[in-house]
């Protein structure tokens, strides 16, 4: 994956890229609004991580320029403005996702590869949902594993249809209440984590290989562990 | 800033000049700061109209005087013709052109003069008329002239012509000298008591502008000396009662009110140091014993985990009390919108329950239906969220209680309830007051993990919402109150984006499912 790093602050943007890096990504850096615009304009970048706050043109205005000139690369939004109304205006102006500062480097490389990847499959999403011997449907709700049925809830159900569709992706706490729940706050105790194990009960309990794996420091990934 | 660097720019200017405008332009400055007074302006209208009123006072008098004295001039004067008439009636030319001769001759007399119908000169003391006057019978105003010599500084009367038979013309008439010296003496009254009038005006408004000018610049004096730092300084009362000392009462109490939020805002960035210092401190420890006492990569590993999580700690709480600061400045109103309450308090009741089950609480949610608010769905859920939280946190049952927790939502008149009711060890009365505020953190709870912020946010949610939260005693436990206004429900469907009906959030309060 190719990604740009819009970000005036120099310390945190050589962070940034040699973690990216080392995650195996190529990431490029600019250090302005204007010189970000130049770059993302030649184009060739699958996601744009840019902070909200640059000099000479401004991170919103960046976006909403590339977007006039249907240029539709996924941008995530880095700020220290984190209320509620500076994430809407931030998804106003073109963004596509939408990180406060701090952040935890964990969850910008989850979001960021979430991002590529709708970039990557643009096209229809296949109705059911297949990950080594577990099928979800999403037409018909149901969910099997090999040949057995797995009742579920219908949150539940969401939230594997969630984690199904990113698999082989980390998928962290938060972007899960956020998709899911369609909250954006931080869910102060674990209450993710439960709900999380309970499905895993249902979908890996008296299976030789479990779906849902815990990535520590990060969050969950449904991944088929027999191959 | 720009008035107080004027006057040093015009002196720097004239001291250029010569000495003499430097004092001049002092002077000046002196009385533009008087004719700005408002004392001054309002004296200035009273003025002109008190002027304008009394001028036409004295013009009224003066015109009434006038027409007085034309009216008796006029009655005498027909008097006289009449009496004169009848005289010629009955002893003929010749005995009117005697008793005018005599009369002309009293002192104090009339002006009379006889003529033939060519305009001869009969009988009479008028020497001289304007050509044609006699050719007019009826009342006018000429000037005319006693004698020969006074022809060139003639004197003005209203006279009478009279055309008597045969012709002969017959002039009665009287002078206005009189009138003229009336008119005189009311005109310099006039011009004097305007004169007066002006002179007392801008005295008293210069005495006016100067004792309010006065009281106004020590007010300004005062919050000068507010502004530069003496917070406890205070406006002078005068005991008076009158507007200038309401508005200094009034001032005075806004700089109370200032001083008790400034004390206020004091204490919380008190706490706020010491409730942050507190896990700064912690995370050094760590980090230092880390360094100090690690052997194997395995526990330096450890010990950095450690610190980070002591660092999400100190950004929660960060954000929690940005979060509370952006919500006392009351400003979301652009993010309003009408929400579905039902949906939200069934989602996040859905949410917490598997955590409830986990902490061996049933949580029992009874929506009703169909609950609309204004507000900020993202705020609401967090509010709820955390009541819920705490809740679990701090409502294992006491002796006799149940272990539920009870998230329920209903209409109260125009209102809307929202109660999470526990059955833990609950509020003392005298703490409930207390608890709302940031940082403050019962001692019974201190063992539990928390920052003390959950509350004080919930609390300032709601009342960005135009609603109130409330403790009251769940007998035994706690039950926090919200009231918030109902609002009319939008005609669009409410249940679109991605919103789950209210029945299929419904939790299982026994927490059993069939795996």
């Amino acid at each position: 994956m190719r990604l740009l790093i819009v970000e005036d602050d120099a310390e945190a943007a050589a962070y940034l890229t040699k973690a990216f890096r080392e995650a195996g990504h190529v990431a490029d850096h600019a250090a302005d609004g204007l010189e970000g615009y130049a770059m993302a304009e030649g184009g060739g970048y699958d996601v744009l991580v840019v902070d909200r706050m640059l000099p000479r043109l401004d991170g919103l205005s960046l976006i909403r320029s590339l977007r006039e000139q249907n240029d539709v690369t996924p941008a995530l939004i880095l700020s220290a403005l984190a209320q509620v109304d500076d994430r809407v205006k931030g998804l106003r102006a073109g963004g596509d996702d939408y990180l406060p500062k701090p952040y935890a480097f964990s969850e910008l490389l989850a979001r960021v590869e979430v991002l590529s990847r709708r970039r990557a499959a643009p096209a229809s999403e296949p109705t059911t949902y297949r990950v080594g011997d577990l099928a979800l449907d999403r037409l018909a709700h149901r969910v099997a594993r090999g040949e057995e049925e797995i009742p579920l809830q219908p949150r539940e159900f969401r939230l594997l249809e969630y984690l199904m569709k990113h698999a082989g992706q980390v998928v962290t706490r938060t972007m899960l209440l956020e998709n899911v729940w369609d909250y954006h706050f931080d869910p102060q105790t674990n209450v993710i984590d439960v709900h999380v194990s309970r499905l895993r009960a249902k979908v890996d309990k008296g299976f030789e290989h479990p779906m849902i794996h815990t990535i520590r420091g990060a969050g969950y990934m449904v991944r088929d562990a027999a191959r | 800033m720009t008035r107080r660097a004027d006057p040093a720019g015009q002196g720097a200017a004239a001291q250029s000049v010569s000495r003499k405008t430097t004092t001049q332009s002092a002077a000046t400055h002196l009385l533009p700061n008087l004719f700005r007074t408002t004392a001054f302006k309002l004296t200035a209208v009273y003025l002109v109209i008190f002027a304008l009123f009394a001028g036409f006072v004295l013009g009224y008098v003066a015109w009434n005087a006038k027409r007085l004295l034309d009216d008796q001039i006029r009655s005498t004067i027909d008097a006289e013709i009449q009496g004169l008439a009848e005289q010629q009636r009955q002893g003929g030319i010749r005995r009117l052109v005697n008793i005018i001769e005599r009369r002309s001759r009293g002192p104090g007399a009339s002006l009379y003069l006889v003529t033939t119908p060519v305009g001869d000169r009969l009988a009479g003391n008028v020497e001289a008329v304007p050509p044609g006057a006699l050719d007019r019978p009826g009342e006018s105003e000429i000037e005319y002239a006693r004698s020969a010599d006074a022809v060139d500084t003639p004197s003005r009367a209203i006279v009478r012509v009279f055309v008597l038979p045969a012709g002969f013309r017959l002039l009665v008439g009287r002078d206005v000298e009189e009138r003229e010296r009336l008119g005189v003496v009311i005109r310099r009254a006039a011009g004097w008591s305007l004169l007066l009038v002006f002179v007392l005006g801008c005295f008293a408004s210069w005495f006016v502008a100067r004792r309010v000018l006065k009281r106004v610049d020590g007010m300004t004096d005062t919050a000068q000396s507010i502004m530069a730092g003496d917070l406890k300084g205070r406006l002078s009362i005068s005991g008076t009662g009158d507007e200038l000392d309401r508005l200094a009462l009034n001032l005075n109490a806004m700089l109370d009110r200032i001083g008790e939020l400034m004390a206020g805002m004091q204490q919380v960035s008190d706490n706020i140091a010491h409730d942050l210092k507190t896990p700064l401190t912690r995370l050094r420890n760590r980090a230092e014993e880390a360094l100090r006492t690690a052997k194997s990569p395995d526990e330096l590993r450890a010990a950095l985990d450690g610190s980070i999580d002591e660092a999400d700690n100190l950004i929660r709480v960060f954000n929690a009390l940005l979060m509370i600061a952006r919500l006392e400045t009351g400003r979301i109103q652009d993010s309003m919108d009408t929400l579905d309450l039902s949906e939200i308090v069934s989602g996040m009741a859905e949410l917490y329950e598997p955590l409830a089950e986990e902490a061996g609480l049933a949580l029992v949610t009874e929506v009703a239906p169909e609950l609309h608010v204004s507000g900020n769905r993202e705020l609401l859920g967090q509010a709820l969220a955390n009541l819920i939280d705490n809740a679990l946190k701090y409502g294992q049952p006491v002796e006799g209680g149940e272990a539920t927790v009870v998230v329920s939502a209903a209409p109260v008149g125009s209102e809307i309830e929202l109660v999470v009711a526990d059955h833990g060890p609950g509020v003392p009365e005298a703490d409930r007051g207390r608890v709302l505020e940031r940082f403050v953190r019962l001692d019974q709870s201190r063992s539990k993990p928390g920052f003390g912020l959950g509350l004080a946010l919930a609390a300032g949610v709601v009342r960005l919402h135009g609603g109130q939260l409330r403790l009251e005693d769940n007998a035994p436990g706690l039950r926090v109150v919200i009231s918030l206004p109902q609002a009319q429900p939008k005609p669009v469907d409410m249940h679109e984006g991605g919103a789950l009906p209210a029945s299929t959030a419904q939790p299982n309060p026994a927490g059993l499912q069939s795996a």
